[in-house]
């Protein structure tokens, strides 16, 4: 189905592809930020998130079409690789950037309505310019193979992060704090990476991360590649919200506009955890990042402590974006703690988890965005009754919920049973143990907001009967689709998160 | 504020005046030399930048806001950004990689001539988008009002 796409897009495109993909958005950005008409901007941002899906898909068919997963390479300016800048598409990442892109466009769709509500007119073109910045710097990240390029575009969706977090400012004050903290931890995270990758390259003198595995080979022990490795480590551990390092996601979350909670709990961190397996897989290696420096004893305790602790924080908040804060940190733990296995099924586990809770979250954002922009409030005292007033908004949240939970027949549980699975080979039963009971803890959380809007009455029983409009509930039902469709089977992401997951090991599919 | 007020700064905006077209010219010593020498557009950009920023320290920041306007600003650093782009594109169009600076002008192998144009035009696309956003960025701080109504103290 995907190949014939190969054979309906122009050959330059395919050819070009990995480049078009990044250039697309960028190239818009500053033509869309010198535009007097919001509108005018937001169909243009539609149009170029909507070439970079397009470029995803062509790379993903291309990418697929070779037995095992090809490998193709881009060498920018014509420079060849190790030397020049180098874009590098695998399985693993062919699939973050279909992530990025699909959940860049649905959110660039479902915007205007939410952001004309909550952001001045007069900002309104600079907004869509941001965050086709932040789109750029995301993709560029999730595409490239090289060390330094990666710090760049990791600093260049991450400003423009800032920016967007900040302008929620209109709609609640709280949110300049917020982004100010971001900032400075964002900043901190960035500012390790680039040390780290100094070590590397110190010791290695290269940036190509292909490269830098071979030659990494030689010099194992070396300090400055153990304190390279740390700081790496630390750096993308920040920006991916893992366990102790998660203190700038809640309320960066809760306070940006919904437009920006939605894209970021769909995108960024999942970006930030590619970047991070990519480095433990590919560039260290797996015998290194885990035999080596025993890293399954610091990744496997702190998943596990992100599950369980910060499901808990998830129980006690009143405010729904800041619940689904915390749980989307916990989210981060399960990832890990998959990852950590250092399994080809556990890594998959891990994979698949990644899209599913991309895609659940988005939606769950998004339905609580139409809930903004119709009803002005966050509060679980304001989400009472909504199953009544706004039924199709609320059933799409419900089933979003119940994929959260991982209810069976939805992506969640799909996930959830994978990573049990891969545990259980691994003997690691309490482990199993803790994801079923912070899936308990979510049962609870997700539970209240549940109860609470199909359950209780509405607190001003002449709450009118009023939906999100359209362009809020089509791409939130595509993505309920989405998650149902993995639920009910879907071979196709588990596929694209089992070959991603072996091209990591080194063996085809 | 009369301009009495103003008038110990003599000094200061004669030696303003003076320096303000130097510092200029060497930003843009700095851009071109830059293909032999440290320096290159980035640094040039911020070099122009600090030359309105010295004037508007000096005369104040509405002049220097009449002068060169933030949607000016704005619009330079867009267009440097956006022409940096146009040359990948250019590459692209030419039938090279995006950004291979061999791909912009036919010439026999050997040739350089692609080479020197490409960097030439990125580097004044560096040098506009530098300047722009770091003069938009000191407006935006600059040129702040205060959010907080009289009333409300």
């Amino acid at each position: 189905m995907i190949d014939a796409l190969l054979a309906m897009v122009p050959a330059v495109l395919v050819a070009h592809a990995p480049a078009l993909l990044v250039v697309a958005p960028m190239l818009l950005a500053p033509i869309v930020a010198m535009l007097p008409n919001g509108r005018v901007a937001w169909w243009l941002t539609m149009l170029a998130t909507g070439f970079s899906l397009l470029m995803a898909l062509v790379l993903l068919a291309q990418v697929r079409s070779v037995e095992g997963g090809a490998i193709l390479s881009y060498a920018m300016g014509g420079w060849a690789p190790p030397a020049g800048i180098e874009f590098r598409i695998d399985s693993l990442n062919s699939m973050v950037l279909l992530l990025v892109t699909g959940m860049g466009f649905l959110a660039s769709v479902f915007g205007w309505t939410s952001i004309r509500a909550e952001i001045t007119s007069a900002k309104t073109s600079m907004f869509f310019s941001a965050y086709l910045v932040c789109f750029t710097g995301l993709c560029g990240v999730a595409a490239t193979g090289d060390a330094f390029n990666l710090f760049v575009f990791l600093e260049i969706s991450s400003i423009a992060t800032y920016v967007l977090v900040a302008l929620g400012a209109g709609r609640d004050r709280r949110a300049l704090p917020a982004a100010s903290n971001y900032l400075l931890m964002g900043t901190i995270g960035a500012s390790f990476f680039v040390v780290g990758v100094g070590f590397l390259y110190a010791a290695t003198g290269t940036l190509n991360m292909a490269e830098l595995s071979v030659r990494l080979d030689a010099v194992r022990d070396n300090k400055a590649v153990l304190a390279g490795y740390a700081f790496i480590f630390v750096g993308l551990g920040l920006k991916a919200a893992m366990f102790p390092l998660h203190q700038w996601l809640p309320n960066a979350y809760a306070y940006s506009p919904s437009f920006v909670t939605m894209f970021l709990a769909a995108t960024a961190t999942k970006v930030a955890i590619y970047a991070l397996i990519r480095f433990l897989f590919t560039v260290f290696g797996l015998e290194f990042a885990f035999e080596g420096s025993s890293l399954i004893w610091i990744l496997m305790p702190m998943g596990i402590a992100a599950m369980i602790a910060c499901s808990f924080q998830a129980v006690f908040q009143t405010d729904i974006r800041r619940m689904l804060a915390y749980s989307s940190v916990a989210q981060v733990g399960y990832i890990l703690l998959g990852v950590s296995l250092g399994t080809a099924a556990g890594v998959s586990a891990g994979l698949l988890h990644l899209v599913n809770h991309g895609v659940i979250k988005g939606a769950l954002f998004m339905a609580v965005a139409g809930v903004v922009l119709v009803y002005q409030g966050t509060s679980l005292n304001d989400f009472r009754g909504l199953g009544r007033s706004a039924p199709w908004t609320m059933t799409a949240f419900g089933i979003s919920a119940l994929s959260l939970i991982g209810v069976p027949l939805t992506a969640g549980f799909q996930s959830k049973f994978a990573l049990v699975t891969a545990l259980l080979e691994q003997g690691w039963w309490w482990a199993a143990a803790a994801v079923v009971f912070s899936s308990v803890l979510a049962v609870v959380y997700m539970g209240r907001i549940l109860e609470a809007v199909f359950f209780q009455a509405p607190i001003n029983p002449n709450k009118r009967q009023k939906e999100a409009p359209l362009t809020i509930l089509v791409p939130l039902w595509v993505l309920v689709a989405i998650s149902l469709w993995i639920g009910l089977g879907g071979s196709f992401v588990i596929g694209l998160a089992d070959g991603a997951a072996a091209s990591l090991f080194g063996g085809g599919t | 504020m009369g301009k009495a007020m103003t008038d110990h700064h003599v000094i200061l905006r004669i030696v303003a005046k003076v320096l303000i077209p130097f510092i200029a010219l060497y930003g843009f010593y700095v851009q071109f030399h830059g293909e032999y020498s440290p320096g290159g557009g980035f640094q040039a950009g911020v070099i122009l930048a600090v030359t309105l920023i010295l004037y508007s320290l000096i005369f104040g920041i509405a002049p220097t806001m009449r002068a060169v306007t933030p949607v000016f600003a704005r619009g330079v650093a867009a267009f440097g950004f956006l022409l940096y782009a146009a040359v990948g594109i250019a590459a692209l169009i030419g039938g090279g990689n995006f950004l291979d600076y061999d791909a912009l002008v036919d010439e026999p192998e050997g040739g350089h001539l692609g080479q020197h144009l490409g960097i030439i035009v990125i580097e004044i696309g560096v040098l506009m988008a530098v300047a722009g956003s770091m003069t938009a960025i000191f407006y935006a701080f600059a040129g702040r009002v205060s959010e907080i109504r009289d009333e409300d103290w």
